[in-house]
């Protein structure tokens, strides 16, 4: 190996400061309008949860259960690949949430982005966003208000791959016998947020 | 025909498959930064950085297909190092217009690398011959790997490095 060689091989570059570069990054984007769809995660209650925001509104939020790798790469596919880690545009889903969980929220103000729902599921979806805070419905209800009344297992369907959970609240729809139903979130969870709405069923 | 057919196919849904922006850079930005900054200098390497991936980002959903996508990055990065370096090589004219030294250099990489005077030699080098130099000594990558990268054949790889090399020996030891 030559002199030269050798001192090539000795450069040291210095550390890239990753935080640096991220909150640099996502600036730019955001001026250049190439943040499609901006995510950050945020502790909860019920775990922690990924929130993912776009210009229409909030698109997506997901529990711990569902890796961060596979609910990024379904918004890439569906949504746009242009997915950053951007806290600061999820900020005010992520301050709603939180006066949510503190009690202090019974309505959500965000806009909402239907994207990674088609057909019957959003009719569903959109019949259930309309259940307010403390109140439960049944999923013969929701199925009706999507205009397919005898599509109660179906609505289930639509309502456990509900791609906003929380925020659309499937967990407001129970069994018409006045079982809890299912919960895509596990029913621990389910079970919390009808407490924390004052709702929860009473079982004998 | 096949081609009409594959489009009618992407149309109902995004047939391409990227993986979301952001693993791209959590994957590549410490690399592409250590190219950068032994192809340019560390004072100019972090906003090429930027650029490289305001440039990717901006690209990135016309991609035809996943593939290559770190050898993208590097195609991107080096056009961006070469943008970089010709548009140092214009300024001490400018310069020299505010009563500063000519030709002097903005960027001076004592501290980060040592040995700074081999290192502006590299960054002198034809853009080609830089690249294959950073990837093979910095980056300590084999002929192979770097012919992928710069998107040529490994011999093509192995020429630049040895025609680079002898140009470095001879600045040194002017």
């Amino acid at each position: 190996m030559s002199d030269v060689e050798r001192r090539l091989t000795r450069g040291q570059t210095p550390q890239l400061d990753a935080e640096r570069l991220a909150d640099e990054l996502g600036r730019r984007a955001l001026e250049a309008g190439l943040a499609d769809v901006a995510y950050a995660s945020m502790d909860s209650p019920v775990g922690e949860l990924l929130v993912a925001v776009t210009d229409r509104g909030l698109v997506r939020v997901a529990f711990a259960d569902e890796p961060d790798d596979a609910v990024l790469g379904e918004l890439a596919v569906r949504v746009s690949p242009r997915v950053l880690r951007l806290p600061a545009r999820t900020d005010t889903a992520r301050r709603e949430l939180d006066e949510y969980f503190a009690g202090d929220r019974h309505r959500f103000d965000l806009p909402l982005d239907w994207s990674l729902v088609r057909g019957f599921a959003q009719g569903v979806l959109r019949a259930t966003s309309r259940v307010p805070f403390g109140a439960v419905t049944t999923y013969r209800q929701v199925a009706e208000a999507a205009g397919s009344p005898r599509a109660s297992r179906a609505a289930g369907n639509a309502l456990g791959s509900n791609p906003i959970p929380i925020v659309v609240p499937c967990h407001r729809v129970l069994h018409s016998g006045g079982g809890l139903g299912g919960y895509a979130g596990g029913l621990d969870r389910k079970r919390y947020l009808l407490a924390l709405e004052g709702s929860l069923p009473t079982t004998r | 025909m096949r081609r009409s057919h594959a489009r009618a196919n992407a149309g109902v849904s995004q047939a391409v498959s990227l993986p979301p922006f952001q693993a791209l850079v959590d994957a590549h930005a410490a690399e592409l930064h250590r190219f950068l900054t032994a192809s340019i200098g560390p004072d100019l390497a972090e906003d090429c950085l930027q650029e490289t991936f305001i440039s990717a980002l901006r690209a990135y959903p016309r991609l035809r297909h996943g593939e290559h996508l770190r050898a993208w990055l590097y195609t991107i990065a080096h056009r961006k190092a070469t943008d970089a370096v010709r548009r140092l090589s214009r300024r001490p004219s400018t310069v020299a217009m505010d009563g500063l030294p000519p030709g002097r250099e903005p960027s001076q990489p004592a501290h980060e690398l040592a040995d700074d005077g081999l290192w502006l030699q590299v960054r002198a080098l034809p853009t080609k011959q830089r690249a294959a130099v950073v990837h093979r000594f910095v980056m300590d990558r084999d002929y192979r790997s770097i012919g992928e990268l710069m998107g040529t054949t490994e011999e093509a790889a192995r020429q630049n490095v040895r025609a680079g090399l002898l140009r470095l020996r001879k600045e040194m030891d002017r």
